[in-house]
């Protein structure tokens, strides 16, 4: 078995406010594999950004800070020599962001600085990381507009930000992210801010690309539709704890975690519109407000007695699933020790 | 007046006024070249224009306008109204005001230039360390702004003229240290504003190294309030300027300051008005413009980037 391009282990990554140390990202555990188009799903809040900012050395700091674990990238060639993202110089880490893992943002409206053109943003992010003539940057960049389906791509090169629409900006993120060929694409709710019509297209621009460039993808969301149109793995988050991951099939069809459940339950169906929609009681809790137990007892329609008083590791059921869970201690074995 | 103006605001006028090409064309349009139709929209902002190109034409051709020069004193034409061969009169020594004024115009510009960009060189560069390094390095910086502010900036233009020594040069270089702190809290929120931009976290992404961030990011739109800020403290420099000539802190005679020119000659207010009147006139109108011009681009270039 191949191993992943992209490995965390144990990440920590601990805001220090205030108020006091806050676990953002409590002892997260995955990986991506080559090609793989994997979820994070979680509510607002649940540390999903955080671990996406974590790989790419970005959390601001102060007050944040990666204080335990690993984050482990092999290139294509030499898959197993890894390097710790954790422990690379700036430097290193500057050369492998953008160049080898590129990440697009929420907000298409405002990620396009306003006063440069199209073009010349691609041109300096190619050129920030391959030596080419200005020339062949820009040839790149036309080339790259018209691989994420923007129209008169010759003419949109010189324009500004301001005279595209939102999915057109987002498309532009896009052309930018993969512009130096990405082993890795992390994609932090990019089509959050999009009309639903557009959202489509640009989650089928995303799956086009990883199936043509086999550009692995780290899809951060909060909106199961995204995930089942085009994850192939997913990762579920609560509170900065994975608490359930498996294939997308499984966790959609079965899912075995309450708040997974819960997730589903709360999507809208169609054949039910009389009924009230589903909602999770209670808010999320505030990250490192709760000391002892699982996280998600306060909340969960499931909860006993153990729940308040220890922490239930994550558990596996077989075939990559795994949950935090103790409901399913006798099903399966401890994955996570 | 309300129905007058309506019709004016029909986005897509022809005429020579309005020449904003259609989205359709697929033209690039600039941020600037926005800004720029904006402006050119703005009376207000023209008339500024027209009245500071007037005095630069000036100041430039001083020596061709006028047959007289600045200093010579003539005891015969003392206190004289404006005629045809003093236009704007003459002054208690008999120097002709209009020959005066129309070289201190030369000294008013080149004092508000010189003083807004000392102030905009240092204030910037100071604003830029402390909002990027942050922490103490802006704690320390934003501190002494705070107490340069904390005085009326006259009154620590006086003081600086007064360690210095009084002269044009020194009053130049007065003025351009009390408007530091002014461009410098300008450009530190500037950029700790743009520095939370989203694109600059793209551009970090991209493994962009802050250096080049900095100067090809966060700068470049930090510019258009700078400007603003610049083409009023221009007015305000001139102002300022002719505030320390009038003290005597200034230009020392026989520089044709405006400001020492109010002084000079403020004991013949009654009987000779034309030896204030013109000179201070002179002042207002500079500093009108200038603050014409400024509001005219603050309201073309601050909505700006808006699509």
């Amino acid at each position: 078995m191949t191993k992943p391009v992209l490995e965390i282990n144990n990440l920590q990554t601990h805001f220090f406010t205030d108020r006091g140390e806050i676990p953002a990202v409590d002892d997260v555990s995955f990986s991506i594999n080559a090609g793989e188009v994997l979820g994070i799903v979680g509510e607002s809040g649940c540390g999903k950004s955080v671990t996406s900012l974590s790989v790419m050395g970005l959390v601001p700091n102060p007050p944040g800070k990666i204080v335990g674990g690993e984050i482990l990238f092999r290139r294509q060639e030499g898959r197993d020599k890894a390097e710790d993202l954790v422990k690379v110089s700036r430097k290193r880490l500057r050369a492998i962001r953008g160049d080898q893992i590129a990440m697009i943002f929420q907000e298409p409206m405002t990620s396009l600085d306003p006063l440069f053109t199209i073009g010349h943003q691609i041109i300096e992010a190619v050129r920030n990381h391959r030596k080419v003539t200005k020339k062949q940057a820009r040839a790149k960049a036309v080339e790259m507009l018209k691989l994420v389906g923007i129209p008169r791509a010759e003419e949109i090169v010189d324009e500004y930000p301001h005279q595209l629409s939102g999915g057109m900006r987002q498309r532009v993120m896009i052309a930018i992210a993969m512009s130096c060929d990405p082993e890795v694409l992390i994609a932090d709710e990019p089509t959050t801010a999009l009309d639903v019509t557009i959202q489509a297209q640009i989650l089928e621009l995303m799956k086009d690309l990883n199936r043509k460039k086999g550009t692995a993808i780290m899809m951060i969301t909060h909106d199961l539709g995204v995930v089942a149109e085009i994850c192939d793995r997913v990762v579920v988050m609560y509170a900065g704890k994975i608490v359930e991951e498996g294939d997308v099939r499984t966790i959609l069809k079965s899912p075995k975690h309450p708040y997974t459940q819960g997730l589903i339950r709360s999507l809208p169906k169609m054949s039910n519109r009389d009924s009230r929609l589903y909602s999770i009681p209670g808010n999320v809790p505030k990250p490192g407000s709760i000391k002892q137990g699982c996280r998600f007892a306060a909340r969960c329609p499931e909860v006993f007695d153990r729940c308040t008083q220890e922490n239930p590791e994550l558990l596996n059921l077989g075939e990559g699933h795994g949950c935090r869970c103790f409901l399913y201690e006798k099903e399966g074995k401890i994955v996570n020790v | 007046m309300e129905t007058a103006t309506e019709p004016k605001k029909q986005p897509h006028m022809p005429g020579p006024d309005n020449q904003k090409p259609n989205q359709a064309d697929g033209e690039a349009i600039s941020p600037w070249k926005e800004a720029y139709w904006q402006l050119r929209k703005n009376k207000l902002a023209i008339v500024g224009i027209i009245i500071i190109t007037f005095f630069i034409l000036i100041a430039i051709f001083a020596p061709l306008l006028t047959n007289y020069t600045y200093h010579s004193i003539s005891a015969a034409d003392r206190l004289q109204g404006p005629s045809a061969a003093h236009w704007l009169g003459t002054d208690d020594l008999g120097r002709d005001i209009f020959t005066r004024i129309v070289y201190g115009a030369r000294i008013s510009l080149m004092v508000g230039f010189f003083a807004v960009s000392g102030a905009l060189i240092f204030g910037s560069i100071l604003g830029i360390i402390a909002g990027y390094y942050g922490r103490w390095v802006d704690m320390i910086i934003s501190r002494i702004f705070d107490i340069m502010l904390a005085f009326p900036s006259i009154l620590l233009a006086i003081a600086i003229v007064a360690i210095l020594g009084p002269s044009l040069q020194n009053a130049l270089i007065a003025i351009a240290i009390v408007n530091i702190p002014i461009f410098g809290r300008l450009v530190r929120s500037k950029v700790i504003s743009i520095r939370q931009e989203e694109y600059i976290m793209a551009a970090k992404a991209q493994g962009m190294k802050n250096g080049r961030i900095l100067v090809h990011h966060v700068l470049p739109n930090s510019v258009a309030p700078i400007i603003v800020q610049a083409t009023l403290s221009f007015g305000t420099a001139i102002l300022e300027a002719a505030a320390l000539g009038f003290l005597g802190l200034g230009a020392q005679a026989p520089t044709p300051e405006w400001g020492k020119m109010l002084s000079d000659s403020r004991q013949f207010i009654q009987s000779a008005p034309w030896t204030v009147l013109f000179p201070g006139l002179s002042i207002m109108l500079v500093v009108l413009g200038f603050n014409m011009i400024g509001d005219g681009l603050r309201d073309a270039l601050d909505p700006k980037m808006k699509s």
